[in-house]
């Protein structure tokens, strides 16, 4: 046995919380980088050992609850499950590949950097294990706050105002959150001290009716719809994904995106199924405009990074239109596709990252003929291109099958509409493929080498995950179960 | 009752004090010292229950966990600022001993206020914080912006003082049949308020909002911060306005609580205003010194959400308020005072050239834009909790948060200056002690230990 000492989801919080502390105070770049890569590791162990433990419903040191504000009912609970599992999972095991893939990189003041890309990984952490609402807010901002001083800091040129414009969207859209969880709040039952309860279960159960459903649907919508980000609130995503230092951008596009999403499943459908009854076609045509408006923009676009951006609004798009769908298939296929999504887009990254690392431009129009050059970084590309278009075979394919199931039982219609994003999305993707990594090599691309072991070992684990979850998908699916069973009686009660 | 004669007592003692005292740092370690012992015989008041006075005041005075918790956050405070900024007072002028001793009568004056009982106390403690900020403000006599200031100040507080003497006259006449000046004995017979007693209560809302620097009373604040010394200005923005706010929010409540249904919608109108000029000119400021008297004209629209709301929370709330408004407020006037340059470009490139004056700066700004983890988010929030519970006018609650994400813009824009910015003007001279640096990570430590156990003071309440 592990034992229970390991295991406790609130290890995942603080282990990299502290170790993001010492960090700050490590003075030699190579320790630092060394000291953080083990950090990201060890993370990624404890939450592999939680995994292990996941299926044994007796053994209970997945949850932790230590109480924090008596008199307003609110406390540190932190549990492991469903798709908390598999986000947490997400989160540990991208921090390693990140750390590994950047490990070339320099940065000024490499203490602070990594420092700061620990606390943002505690601050993910919390999002996916908090089951108490103000804790959950708590985490919700602290994600924030690491990211933007890591992205005004070492981002590109227009750095500080891409950052400004995130900061602020996403700071107005919480608050609206945060005055929402308050109305809730207050609706909930008393519990021995306090007159009500931020617990996520009171929230579950918080007697509220259809018109104040109505209303509060929107102030969670809106902080959820900016974090994802979904058409028309994205704008702030192209531009800071591209400012951002790549390691950044991964952690944006892989993991914080998410939040979104996975605060739709666990907050906003459970809490609110009146209100999503109501208003879920207004939700699903909003993220259907965002697929296709960002797959057209993706196929217009020269700058490499612009173009994944756009790629991953679709993506997320789609997501979000079948989490509405609120379908038990639809809703497998997200959280499945979530974790493969985070996979794909870092593996993506990457791959961009490497290139721009060699040649120090990543327009499209500027690459060409990379494949004779560094064969492997290649049929990595092909392999993660292949998985971001969801071929069979590949990770994404039984996830996007399932949310078009879970659509289609909705309404066909918008699974026809939403469907066309799998053309465009091979349109973009095959053919910044072709552009960059085939064809004639320029005087620019000659130049190009082979990547170095240590980036061919991530790419390896990448492509090998890729392929493991797109042939055998069922440990995903079994980690997953009780937290779709739990959603559909919720969310048709 | 040990704060009110212990600190009128002490500000006798630093006057003479200055007849006979030569040396110019002298004042500010028996200033220092006087306020530790304040501090330890209002905490034996509270925790022992041992008043070192027993004087029958007709129940002028009343003292309770809620106003005796918030005196000690103000004279904590009132610590705090003598530390971080003590060797700025000296810089001020000749009379150091003065200054001292002038806040100690603010001191005892905003003490009164936090305790009164009667409409004559609170009058009386208003003018004893009044009179000795206007001296205040002029004190830096040869700069004429100081002068004008202290004109404009006393003018304006001479005018306000008069419409609550006014409110307090009719509120005495509409009530003639107690003759009483009680806050308590207030006949609103069952819900309905004599016509004198109505206009009496407009009269005290008026003279209240403008000494609490409420919209549209607000306009002498941004003039009087900017022209008095800075280190005053800090003074004036933080201890004073949440002492001001209290005498408030007990008036309010023990006044007029039992009708408030009438007078809610004046609370709201002034609130929202408040809200919304204050953040808004805030933006528009270059000097950080003119932006946050700006920002503390907004960082009140939220305290008077606590008139707004008048329950538990509230009260919890507003003293929250106060803890965490002022550490960030001294901290970062403390910081100010440092500079030489009061634009925000001024700020560029800190974290180089002062990594820990720029990181405590980080957080100070971070509470008051009321971000997790600091004591202005738990105070913010008690604040959002207190007024979500009453039934009425939600969309004050929407536009408080909407305002709050306006003001992350203008403190974020110090922040950017701070740590993304370079600097490329000429090398400030700092003039900054090992001491001084400690402090302020002590301040830092505060709002974010305050920003995890709000508990530590809400509990005072509850005892």
């Amino acid at each position: 046995m592990l034992g229970d000492s390991i295991t406790f989801p609130h290890l995942l919080i603080f282990f990299p919380l502290i170790a993001g502390l010492i960090t700050f105070f490590l003075k030699k770049d190579s320790i630092v980088k060394v000291w953080a890569f083990i950090a990201s590791l060890i993370t990624l162990f404890i939450s592999a050992a939680s995994l292990y433990h996941a299926d044994n419903a007796a053994y209970n040191g997945l949850t932790f609850n230590y109480e924090w504000l008596r008199y307003l009912g609110t406390s540190f609970s932190v549990s492991l499950d469903g798709v908390g599992r598999i986000l947490t999972f997400l989160t540990a095991i991208s921090f390693p590949i990140i750390f590994g893939a950047t490990y070339k990189n320099e940065y000024k003041n490499s203490n602070v950097f990594y420092g700061l890309m620990l606390l943002a990984q505690c601050g993910l952490m919390g999002v996916f294990l908090a089951t108490d609402a103000l804790l959950f807010y708590f985490f919700w901002e602290l994600a924030l706050i690491p990211v933007y001083f890591l992205c005004s800091r070492w981002g590109g040129e227009k750095r500080i105002q891409a950052t400004f414009k995130f900061f602020i969207y996403t700071f107005a859209g919480s608050l609206l959150m945060l005055v929402g969880i308050i109305f809730v709040y207050l609706h909930t039952a008393p519990t021995s001290y306090a007159p009500h309860s931020f617990a996520m279960n009171a929230f579950y159960n918080a007697s509220l009716n259809h018109s104040q459903q109505n209303i509060l649907f929107w102030l969670f919508f809106i902080a959820f719809a900016i974090k994802m980000p979904i058409f028309p609130f994205h704008t702030w995503q192209p531009d800071t994904y591209e400012q951002s230092p790549t390691a950044v951008t991964m952690v944006l596009s892989g993991i914080m995106v998410k939040m979104g999403l996975f605060a739709l499943i666990r907050w906003l459908l459970p809490v609110f199924p009146l209100a999503v009854a109501k208003f879920d076609h207004v939700a699903i045509v909003l993220s259907i405009i965002g697929i296709l408006y960002a797959s057209l923009i993706a196929i217009q676009q020269d700058d490499l990074k612009r173009l994944v951006a756009y790629s991953s609004i679709a993506h997320i798009g789609l997501m979000s239109a079948a989490i509405f769908a609120t379908k038990a298939i639809g809703l497998e296929g997200v959280i499945i596709q979530m974790f493969n999504h985070g996979i794909n887009i870092i593996g993506l990254w990457i791959v961009i990252d490497l290139t721009e690392k060699q040649l120090g431009v990543r327009k499209i129009s500027q690459l060409g003929g990379i494949a004779t050059k560094a064969p492997v970084l290649t049929i990595a590309l092909v392999v993660i291109a292949f998985a971001n278009i969801a071929l069979p075979l590949t990770n994404a394919f039984i996830g996007e099958f399932m949310m078009f199931s879970g659509l289609f039982e909705y309404n066909k219609w918008y699974a026809a509409i939403a469907g066309i994003s799998v053309i465009l999305a091979a349109v973009y993707t095959l053919n910044m493929v072709q552009k960059v990594f085939y064809g004639e090599t320029n005087a620019l691309t000659a130049t190009v080498k082979e990547v170095s072991l240590n980036e061919k070992i991530v790419l390896a684990i990448l492509v090998v995950l890729i392929f493991a979850i797109g042939i055998h998908p069922q440990p995903i699916f079994d980690l997953s179960k009780d937290t779709v069973s739990l959603l559909t009686k919720l969310v048709t009660r | 009752m040990n704060a009110i004669i212990f600190t009128a007592v002490w500000g006798i003692v630093m006057m003479f004090g200055g007849v006979f005292i030569k040396s110019k740092s002298t004042p500010k370690y028996l200033a220092i010292i006087g306020l530790i012992f304040i501090l330890l015989a209002n905490y034996c008041e509270i925790y022992r229950g041992k008043p070192f006075f027993v004087i029958d005041v007709k129940d002028a005075l009343h003292f309770n966990s809620f106003s005796l918790t918030f005196i000690t956050i103000i004279l904590a405070c009132t610590l705090l600022y003598f530390l971080l900024s003590g060797r700025d007072i000296e810089k001020v002028g000749e009379h150091v001993s003065e200054y001292f001793s002038l806040i100690f009568f603010v001191l005892c004056g905003a003490c009164i206020a936090a305790t009164f009982n009667t409409l004559l106390m609170l009058f009386i403690g208003i003018e004893i914080i009044s009179i000795p900020l206007y001296i205040l403000t002029g004190s830096d006599k040869r700069n004429l912006k100081s002068n004008e200031a202290a004109l404009k100040y006393f003018l304006m507080g001479a005018f306000s003082t008069g419409i609550m003497l006014m409110g307090i006259a009719f509120v005495y006449g509409g009530n003639a049949d107690v003759a009483s000046f009680n806050i308590t004995n207030i006949n609103l017979g069952a819900g309905k308020m004599p016509t004198l007693i109505a206009v009496g209560l407009v009269f005290l809302l008026i003279a209240m909002s403008f000494k609490a620097s409420a919209a549209p009373f607000h306009f002498w604040t941004p003039d009087v911060y900017d022209g008095a010394p800075t280190v005053f200005t800090s003074f004036m923005a933080t201890i004073v306005k949440v002492a001001v706010f209290m005498a408030f929010i007990r008036l309010f409540e023990g006044a007029f609580g039992k009708v408030q249904q009438q007078w809610q919608a004046l609370i709201v109108i002034i609130t929202a205003a408040t809200l919304l000029i204050g953040n808004i000119t805030a933006v528009f400021q270059q000097s950080v010194k003119r932006m946050l008297a700006y920002s503390s004209i907004a960082q009140a629209g939220f305290m008077l959400l606590a008139l707004f709301a008048l329950n538990q929370q509230a009260k919890e709330g507003l003293v929250l308020y106060a803890a965490a408004y002022s550490l960030a407020s001294i901290g970062m006037f403390a910081i100010l005072l440092k500079m030489n340059d009061y634009t925000i470009d001024g700020f560029n490139g800190l974290i180089k050239q002062q990594p820990v004056l720029a990181v405590t700066a980080g957080i100070f700004l971070l509470s008051l834009t009321g971000v997790p983890l600091t004591a202005g988010f738990v105070s913010k929030f008690y604040m959002l909790l207190s007024a979500a519970q009453s039934v009425h006018f939600h969309w004050l609650i929407i536009l408080a948060v909407l305002c709050a994400a306006v003001s992350a813009y203008y403190y974020f824009k110090i922040i950017q200056a701070i740590f993304f910015k370079e600097n490329t003007t000429a090398q400030q001279t700092w003039d900054v002690t090992p001491a001084f640096k400690i402090l302020l990570i002590i301040t830092a430590a505060l709002i974010i230990v305050l920003g995890l156990y709000p508990d530590i003071i809400t509990e005072a309440l509850h005892y």
